[in-house]
């Protein structure tokens, strides 16, 4: 006869010192789990409930303009530093993490249009409404010491005077050439006085221009007459123009995929384009109920958060239609610009109000060091919501957000005035031979023409 | 050969071809991949396939990680008994398993007599640790099983019929005489379930279907089952009036009911001596066993089914895998004494009897789960961990509408349905409806001078043919439909010369 019989010793399954760790052992079976379907759900329904009982995605404001803010620029070698220029010419430079100016940068005459950061992040460009650039450089020492705050004002490098007002700059990724823009699009080197090179396209001006992060050579541009434009610098034309029906105010290119960019329009939607092929859009993102001002993309590629001229900010998803997450503030008023912090963790504001207001990326996120178990409490947590984030109870607690009075009447009469004209279409539709009338996809549907 | 085979055991000392290894590790995967996976050939919608398809990927790999596991990291291994030569499992007795085992085991092997208090019943918290019994006189026992300590005893002066543990060993409850109390571990009273009212009770079910002796909850579902003197077994969830599923069972009543852990298998005993196992998702006979009329009944973790008849406990055990019992091991204890109640120690190769004098446990080689999860059910629990794992479990806690018969249905889509048309009368009936709920509307009371007569009353006119507006369209459609149907049938008839006449009108 041969039997064996479970016997468990005591000390193999407990642990030796008290100064150990309790041991722990699994069984993975299911059998041992019953009804685990229903604990998941029921997980998942406490964990949705968590998430919007930690949802507090205000960390401050920064407070110190005296006018509208008008543009702002992330420093792509420091993480906590973030350039913002205003209304009435002030530039500053603040530190994110205690939310002060480190220094100012005067001598604007007018608005600041435009700003950027060099990609060593040792200069700084500015243009304005003044018909000036002015190059500033970045003290090292000051934006290091943070807690210095002594908010000494800097002499400009370099001043070089225009023509013509200018509208926004952006600096080239890896290279030594900025664009400016205003009445024309123009090529700089920090060094010369006057533009390398100039590209004109119709007699409109051009408000917007951003550099292609992957390919150095090529960069967008929108204009007032409701075109987006791209240039190749090894051209000497420009290469190629798209025409909607109403103006995109900023653009923005995917850093993770840089072939597509998202423009954001007039018609309170933003439209993400594939650069080779104009035609389409790849996706129309709706959610904002009037103009959209800035659009930013995240580091990691995979959201853009957007400032609308409706008082709030949106963060879309990089394929999704709608946004995952607004933010509004009783005492934020227009938001002009709106930048994505480098570490994907914050999104910084700047609003009519004259204010820069922080924001977490993700309203519940734990900010500073997690432990381990933390971490991983964290991630299933997000698991086990998005698996039944689908189903009515968890779906209406996830999609809840408190919206603003106007925002949401606002939304209402979008939603009646929309369905309307569905209505009429699908009845002129419905009444006339089939093939006449044919509607238009929503993705070309605000495209007038793509000129080579 | 032929030696091979009586010995019986040499298939485990050749080692498994390849094959043989592949193969169970898909048996074992299948078990981890829990079902079946999505049909992505159906999607038209090219973003959701992509993202169904990287998912599924990933349970592919978490299921592999977890045979693997299974595989290679597991610290026991079960328990099993062989016979060898002419021996057969059944006639080995206690003592000669005793001998042969660990002195560690051989411990779990004993008689408890207590003479007075009457017919013990037991039960045992899920981690196997802790054991509750109860005497029909009153004597009510908390024993630790690892160290056959006498955690608390008490005598409540009243006829205890059962004994329950709550959700751990800190509270059980006892079915007494009239009412059932709710004890603490150091043997105060919490709560008497005397009142209806109080407490949160969930549903109070008259079954209409006679005296029922037995009752036993389903793990896997959570269903009550509930037998009845009638011979009929019915299923119960706590928000439904009405049973779940009402099954005749047996010619008279059913005097034992046990489920198997899996959910799928159901034991019953009747008095006409016949032992029937069902298969619980087509309700059917899988197997009647004849000759027992056990009074109770208990499937282990590894599926061994133990019948408890008079003074002689069987264990019946499912060998081929193909929900065939057959007889395994039996033990009888001392004549005269009758068993009350069997219970499998879970965790543990032991079966505890509760019998008319105090109680027995004999061991029962390959009838417990060898691995436990430390976070299911640990029987070396510190009292750290069990104060945790009562949050956890708290927070856990299923809200009652979560129990029904298929628990795997919770997150899955409702199939569509597509709805039949409604009638004439149905429409009609719809059309009264919305009539009459707008007459039920107030207007507004206008003042100077704007409230005359004769516009209030075209107000509702106009109302009322909106309400009318959505029906009336449907019905047009509907005769324009069959018009058209009959158009066609029309113009078939028609010579080819005249076709040139006919109205045509547009499509719709």
């Amino acid at each position: 006869m041969k039997v064996k019989v479970i016997s468990r010793s005591t000390d193999e399954f407990t642990r030796e010192r008290s100064q150990d760790l309790q041991r722990v052992f699994r069984n993975f079976d299911p059998k041992l789990r019953p009804q685990e379907k229903a604990v998941e759900y029921v997980r998942a329904l406490n964990a949705a409930k968590l998430e919007k009982i930690f949802a507090r995605p205000f960390i401050g404001a920064m407070d110190g303009h005296i006018d509208a803010i008008s543009c702002m620029a992330k420093n792509p070698n420091f993480l906590k530093g973030i350039f913002s220029g205003s209304m009435d010419g002030d530039i500053r430079l603040w530190d994110i993490a205690s939310r002060k100016t480190v220094c100012q940068f005067p001598g604007h005459q007018g608005a600041v249009r435009g700003l950027t950061a060099s990609t060593d992040g040792s200069t700084l460009i500015s243009c304005g409404t003044d018909c000036t650039v002015r190059i500033w450089s970045v003290p090292v020492a000051a934006t290091l010491e943070s807690d210095h705050a002594s908010n000494k004002p800097i002499e400009a490098n370099a001043v070089y005077v225009g023509k013509n007002a200018y509208w926004a700059v952006d600096h080239q990724w890896g290279g030594d050439l900025f664009a400016t823009t205003g009445a024309r699009v123009e090529i700089w080197n920090h060094n010369r006085s006057q533009p390398v090179n100039t590209f004109e396209w119709g007699t409109d001006t051009v408000i917007s221009v951003r550099f292609n992060p992957g390919e150095p050579n090529l960069l967008a541009t929108s204009a007032s007459d409701r075109s987006i434009a791209l240039y190749d610098l090894r051209m000497s034309t420009p290469a190629r123009k798209l025409i909607m029906q109403t103006r995109t105010n900023s653009i923005a290119w995917n850093p993770m995929e840089p072939l597509n960019f998202t423009a954001a329009n007039e018609d309170c939607s933003c439209y993400s384009y594939d650069a080779r092929k104009l035609d389409e859009a790849k996706c129309v993102h709706k959610d904002h109920v009037s103009a959209v001002m800035d659009i930013d993309y995240s580091p990691t590629g995979r959201e853009f958060v957007t400032g609308s001229y409706d008082r709030t900010v949106r963060i879309f998803p990089y394929n999704g239609g709608h946004s995952r997450e607004i933010y509004h503030t009783k005492r934020m008023q227009r938001v002009f610009c709106v930048k994505f912090s480098s570490d994907a963790s914050y999104i910084i504001s700047g609003s009519d109000d004259t204010n820069l207001r922080l924001w977490k990326a993700k309203a519940s996120e734990q900010m500073g060091v997690l432990l381990p178990r933390e971490q991983k409490k964290h991630e299933y947590q997000e698991a086990v919501k998005n698996r039944y984030k689908h189903l009515p109870e968890v779906k209406r607690i996830v999609r809840h957000r408190h919206l603003p009075r106007p925002i949401y009447k606002a939304k209402e009469l979008r939603r009646t005035v929309i369905d309307a004209e569905k209505k009429k279409e699908e009845r002129r539709k419905a009444h006339s031979t089939p093939g006449s009338i044919v509607t238009e996809s929503v993705r070309k549907r605000r495209i007038i023409r793509e000129v080579e | 050969m032929g030696l091979e085979e009586e010995t019986g055991g040499s298939a485990k000392d050749v080692p498994p071809t390849e094959q043989e290894l592949s193969a169970e590790f898909d048996t074992t995967l299948q078990k981890y991949l829990r079902g079946e996976g999505a049909d992505l050939e159906a999607l038209k919608d090219k973003k959701l396939k992509g993202q169904l398809t990287v998912r599924e990927k990933l349970y592919g790999n978490s299921a592999k990680a977890a045979a693997k596991f299974e595989k290679w990291l597991m610290p026991s291994e079960g328990g099993y008994l062989e016979a060898e030569g002419i021996e057969k499992t059944w006639r080995i007795k206690q003592d000669q398993i005793t001998r042969e085992v660990d002195i560690l085991s051989s411990r779990n092997q004993y008689d408890i007599v207590l003479k007075d208090l009457g017919p013990y019943t037991l039960d045992f918290t899920p981690s196997g640790r802790y054991m509750a019994t109860a005497g029909r006189k009153g004597h009510v026992a908390i024993v630790d099983m690892k160290s056959m300590e006498l955690i608390r005893e008490m005598q409540v002066k009243e006829t205890v019929r059962d004994i329950v543990f709550l959700h751990n060993e800190t509270f059980f409850a006892v079915a007494q005489k009239k009412y059932p109390y709710i004890y603490n571990r150091d043997g105060i009273e919490l709560h008497c379930l005397k009142d209806v009212t109080t407490g949160e009770m969930i549903g109070n079910f008259r079954t209409g279907l006679g005296r029922t002796e037995t009752m036993q909850v389903n793990p896997f579902n959570g269903v009550i089952a509930v037998g009845h003197s009638g011979g009929t077994v019915s299923m119960w969830k706590p928000t439904s009036a009405a049973p779940l599923v009402k099954m005749l069972c047996h010619h008279g009543p059913i005097s034992a009911l046990a489920f198997h852990p899996n959910g799928q298998l159901m034991a019953t005993c009747g008095r006409e001596k016949k032992i029937k196992i069902w298969d619980l998702r087509k309700f059917e006979v899988v197997q009647t066993i004849p000759g027992h009329h056990a009074k109770t009944l208990d499937f282990s973790q590894k599926g061994l089914l133990a019948a408890g008849t008079g003074s002689y406990a069987q264990v019946l055990g499912d060998f081929s895998g193909s929900q065939n019992y057959s007889r395994y091991m039996g033990h009888s204890i001392a004549k005269g004494y009758q068993i009350g109640k069997v219970s499998f120690r879970p965790y543990e190769d032991v079966l505890v009897m509760g019998h008319s004098m105090g109680w027995s446990s004999i061991l029962i080689p390959g009838s417990g789960e060898p691995n436990f999860d430390t976070w299911v059910a640990n029987p070396f629990e510190t009292s750290k961990q069990r104060r945790e794992k009562e949050i956890h479990t708290l927070l856990d806690k299923l809200p009652p509408e979560t129990i029904m018969l298929d628990p795997s249905k919770i997150g899955t889509v409702r199939p569509y349905k597509k709805r039949e048309k409604p009638t004439k009368e149905e429409m009609e009936a719809e059309k009264e409806a919305a009539v009459e709920a707008v007459k039920d509307i107030a207007l507004k009371k206008k003042t100077k001078g704007r409230n005359k007569t004769s516009k209030r009353v075209m107000k509702r006119k106009v109302l009322i043919d909106k309400a009318k507006k959505p029906f009336i369209e449907k019905e047009m459609q509907e005769a324009g439909k069959l018009a058209g149907k009959r158009k066609l049938g029309e113009e078939t008839e028609l010579p080819a010369s005249l076709k040139r006449f006919v109205r045509k009108k547009a499509a719709v």
